[in-house]
């Protein structure tokens, strides 16, 4: 480790380096491996007036019902084995923040546009939709080859601070899922200005080779600023093989109002405050 | 629906089990290419089409697996490669409609004034690109005028007459709308919807009374047509012998 850069921090250290009205790119897919511990630290904060870049689950649920959120950009929000996120409806219908709505493929090109430091990349999608009335900043470009094709040009979706959430990382920021989709966590930690990895467990960079095959390191030390030790951290979201999702708990979510939700699981100073609330809300149901 | 054929005594067909053949038909002739689902309907249907007329078809575990029938991976697609499946063009998807209108403009996104809506949904997900690149048919397990619209209030997947205005039409192909009474084409006037046939036990005037907007209907609307009886125990026996199809559409 000499010589070496340890990134290992809190998630109270992780939210100490983000500001109000930054552009925050959260990892995962619906309801599935969020960086929730993170998310959470940033609940306990007074950090708000966000842009938040997300494939969108429980992550947006929980900022838009807290008011954080001042502009979104996502093509959907969801937690999957429940359809509709429904806090993220509540925040729409009261029109509580700015919505980009893009496609999934544009949202995937803009991240990949981030990453590789492009002003855009083209795209077919979005035209003939009303992608492009919602957004009428989005352009188009034409194919400089003999197609002419006219494309959309999607953005970059550069962002200040990305947080994701993987199976486990060595104390460097190299990190690896071990479930079957790598989502797209590579490409927020290099869209971003900073990144933050999250992580079930925290490893010797030796064991990471150990726990699976080469291609399951997806995330590499020189896009991560800080490692954060989260076990079950992406909870109530799925975070496979390590756990799945809490369907009981996201139930309860869905079903509870946020004033009430929150004071019960949110109000306390730690992660670990959280995660004891969740397991006496199970005792209880036995 | 009660009706004979070579093979087994006469048997009573559900509207469900309609439903699981019209979807199936939509994966006819597609070769190996990836049939996507979404509901439970279309998923069997899709089955269905595997396990008779169209064995090439590929299918996912619903996860980041390219699965055959008994559940065996054969390869590897997480949502990066998912999403060059469909702008690679070998994908068909079977999508829903919170709206859809006459030229299969279909919204999933929300309802009412975009900027405010009266109820949000889930957003344009992948409708878009899905359909400027691989075919789209939809499923609408309710038929009735809140969905069959005049006009969708947020165009998600792309219909023909604005493919047709926006220049997109290169690789833009709605093949079918399935719903609960019956099967829809775009082979009416100017890529408009067609009423291509009725489920046995629903009258055109049936579908006629539930649609918001008028579909083109040419000469005697036939029948969708009955399972073979080797279909019927395939749906019943083998793909849902819980018969979850029964609960998605019940008449």
């Amino acid at each position: 480790m000499s010589g070496r850069t340890d990134k290992v921090m809190t998630p109270e250290e992780v939210v100490g380096q983000l500001r109000s009205g930054m552009t925050l790119g959260i990892g995962g897919w619906g309801s599935r491996r969020k960086p929730m511990a993170l998310v959470r630290a940033l609940l306990r904060s007074e950090i708000t007036d966000l842009t938040v870049i997300s494939y969108g689950g429980p992550d947006v649920g929980l900022l838009a019902a807290a008011g954080r959120i001042r502009r979104l950009v996502a093509p959907f929000a969801t937690l999957d084995s429940i359809p509709l996120e429904p806090h993220f409806r509540a925040a729409r219908e009261r029109a509580a923040f700015t919505l980009t709505e893009l496609d999934e493929a544009m949202f995937m090109w803009g991240l990949h546009a981030a990453a590789n430091r492009l002003p855009f990349l083209p795209v077919r999608a979005g035209l003939g939709s009303d992608v492009m009335r919602v957004n009428p900043e989005l352009r188009t470009v034409t194919s400089p080859y003999d197609d002419g094709e006219e494309l959309v040009a999607v953005p970059a979706l550069r962002m200040d601070a990305a947080l994701v959430h993987l199976n486990r990382a060595d104390r460097l920021g190299n990190a690896q899922y071990l479930g079957p989709d790598p989502y797209f966590d590579d490409l927020f930690c290099e869209a971003a200005d900073a990144a933050y990895v999250s992580c079930e467990q925290l490893v010797e960079t030796a064991e990471l080779a150990k726990s699976g095959p080469p291609q399951s390191l997806l995330v590499s030390r020189h896009s991560v600023t800080g490692v954060v030790e989260t076990p079950n951290g992406a909870h109530f979201t799925s975070c496979v093989p390590d756990h799945d999702r809490d369907e009981a708990f996201q139930k309860l979510y869905a079903a509870t109002p946020w004033d009430e939700f929150s004071a019960r699981f949110l109000s306390g100073s730690s992660e670990h405050d959280y995660q004891l609330a969740v397991r006496t809300w199970h005792e209880e149901q036995q | 629906m009660t009706t004979t054929d070579t093979t087994t005594a006469p048997r009573t067909v559900s509207r469900a089990e309609y439903c699981v053949i019209a979807c199936a038909e939509a994966w006819r002739d597609n070769g190996e290419v990836l049939a996507s689902p979404m509901g439970l309907i279309p998923s069997f249907g899709a089955r269905l089409a595997k396990r008779t007329f169209s064995p090439d078809l590929l299918l996912t575990d619903g996860e980041a697996m390219l699965v055959g029938l008994d559940g065996t991976a054969e390869g590897w697609l997480p949502y990066r490669r998912h999403l060059t499946m469909v702008t690679g063009g070998r994908r068909h998807v079977m999508m829903g409609a919170g709206q859809i209108d006459r030229f299969g403009n279909q919204n999933i996104s929300c309802i009412g004034d975009w900027e405010r809506p009266s109820r949000q949904l889930l957003g344009v997900r992948g409708a878009p690109v899905n359909t400027l690149n691989n075919p789209v048919s939809y499923w609408v397990p309710k038929h009735s005028k809140r969905v069959f619209v005049e006009r969708v209030d947020m165009v998600s997947g792309v219909g023909y007459d604005r493919a047709e205005a926006a220049g997109v039409t290169r690789f833009h192909h709605l093949p079918r709308v399935v719903s609960d009474l019956g099967v829809f084409d775009f082979a009416g006037p100017g890529h408009s919807m067609r009423l291509a046939s009725v489920h046995p036990g629903v009258t055109v005037e049936d579908v006629l009374a539930a649609t918001g907007f008028e579909p083109a209907v040419t000469g005697e609307v036939p029948f969708t047509r009955e399972p073979t009886a080797e279909e019927l125990r395939l749906i019943r026996e083998v793909i849902d012998p819980k018969g979850l199809r029964d609960r998605e559409v019940r008449v």
